[in-house]
């Protein structure tokens, strides 16, 4: 039974909305803890490490999201023994997935620090963690937050494919609104309103952001 | 974990995935020239056009970069229709890619031309040499060298993202995975496979653009 379009399906969609916040948070916390990983590995000074994070960001990045979700959604159960929600399975891809890129960001934010900062720590009897510590995270995290805010702008748009694998977030409300109301124009348009009403502002802070840091230098 | 693998059926299948392969190939080649052209284009509006196409293009860049893909690509095929424009699902994916890829690539366009600094235009003219001369000398190659990095990380990205056209079933390959999974039940072997095709892919292009980037800008 087709029912018409109104604006309590612009509500639908918008409480949809939420769940394509949260997962983007929860890939953000979950990315966020490989990155810092995958970042470190490959500025450390042990060989071995800097060529396994290199592996796993060349590994992600070569391989498109959609593989990611759908490997993970029926590789899980095989690895845990037990059927996984999408809700996990979509998690734990987005977080792999959202280290790699997140890992290269702050890796090169790190080695936009000058070479004499590490030696001026090692000069000082600061050993390779407290270098890091004390001397280049510090100046590091402030070039690395343009860049992490226009990465969450990508990580946004990319929860939508979230959708393939029964996720309900934003563009699934839309695909069952629009099986409902059989006006694909109107609610697929509504959808990517919404998510531009995310996603740009976003865009304009790390602009922002970034234009402020090259002042400041 | 007491899961048998089991890949047989998926090998029984090589000549569908080939090609899937192909079409993925196909699409991305269609993308990529159609994005360098929309992208040159509106790089120039951007740059030299005038106001009022100028900002259409901005706001033409903003809308695609900030909202999903997969989104763009139901508009194309599935909203389309409504305005009386019924694509197939090929066309449909050439077109929304072509219009995402565009986008992008504007951007990336817009800042190598924006990076060979005025004075050095001005310098080629007191030089003599003719617009079309400082053009091809002082901007063009200069340009390229800054855009290419960045340009070619983005065709591949864009490879990766044909993936999404399978959601309209263009027979790409995803599409021809989850049409493998339907007739095999081995889902997690075919995912499996099919993702470690696109990281070959992925890699083989990724080597191919070394490799033209150090034949074109090496010697230098």
């Amino acid at each position: 039974m087709i029912r018409e379009f109104a604006a309590i399906d612009v509500y639908y969609l918008l409480l949809a909305a939420r769940w394509t916040l949260a997962l983007t948070a929860l890939a953000f916390v979950g990315g966020g803890l490989f990155g810092i990983v995958v970042a470190l590995m490959r500025v450390s000074p042990f060989m071995p490490l800097r060529a396994l994070g290199a592996a796993y960001v060349n590994v992600v990045q070569g391989i498109p999201l959609l593989g990611w979700l759908f490997v993970f959604f029926f590789g899980l159960p095989i690895l845990a023994s037990v059927q996984v929600s999408s809700w996990v399975a979509a998690t734990v891809a987005f977080s792999f997935y959202a280290g790699a890129f997140l890992g290269e960001i702050w890796r090169g934010c790190l080695q936009a620090i000058p070479r004499q900062q590490w030696e001026a720590g090692a000069a000082l009897g600061l050993g390779f963690g407290e270098q890091l510590r004390h001397v280049i995270v510090p100046q590091a995290v402030r070039v690395a937050i343009p860049p992490t805010v226009g990465f969450l702008v990508q990580l946004i748009k990319n929860t939508s494919l979230g959708a393939v694998i029964g996720f309900v977030e934003l563009t699934r409300e839309g695909q069952l609104t629009n099986a409902a109301t059989y006006r694909p124009f109107t609610v697929y348009i509504a959808v990517a309103a919404i998510y531009f009403a995310m996603c740009f502002p976003l865009t304009q802070l790390s602009r922002r952001l970034e234009r402020r840091l090259r002042v400041a230098r | 974990m007491n899961y048998r693998f089991n890949f047989r059926d998926i090998w029984a299948q090589t000549d569908f995935i080939l090609e899937g392969i192909l079409v993925t190939l196909a699409l991305t080649v269609v993308t990529m020239l159609s994005g360098l052209v929309i992208g040159t284009l509106g790089a120039a509006a951007r740059v030299h056009g005038p106001r009022w196409l100028s900002t259409m293009v901005a706001a033409y860049v903003e809308v695609i970069r900030n909202t999903p893909l997969i989104v763009q690509l139901f508009l194309v095929f599935f909203g389309l229709p409504s305005a009386g424009i019924r694509l197939d699902a090929m066309t449909a994916s050439m077109i929304a890619l072509g219009i995402n890829l565009g986008a992008y690539s504007t951007e990336i366009i817009r800042a190598g031309l924006e990076a060979i600094p005025r004075t050095q235009v001005e310098a080629g003219r007191c030089l003599g040499l003719s617009g079309v001369q400082v053009f091809r000398h002082v901007v063009l190659f200069p340009a390229i060298k800054v855009i290419y990095p960045a340009l070619s990380s983005q065709f591949v990205l864009i490879m990766l993202a044909t993936s999404v056209v399978s959601q309209i079933s263009a027979p790409d390959l995803f599409h021809v995975a989850s049409i493998i999974q339907s007739r095999t039940f081995r889902d997690f072997e075919i995912y499996a496979v099919v993702s470690g095709i696109y990281l070959a892919l992925a890699l083989a292009m990724k080597l191919g653009f070394a490799a033209i980037h150090h034949l074109a800008f090496g010697r230098r």
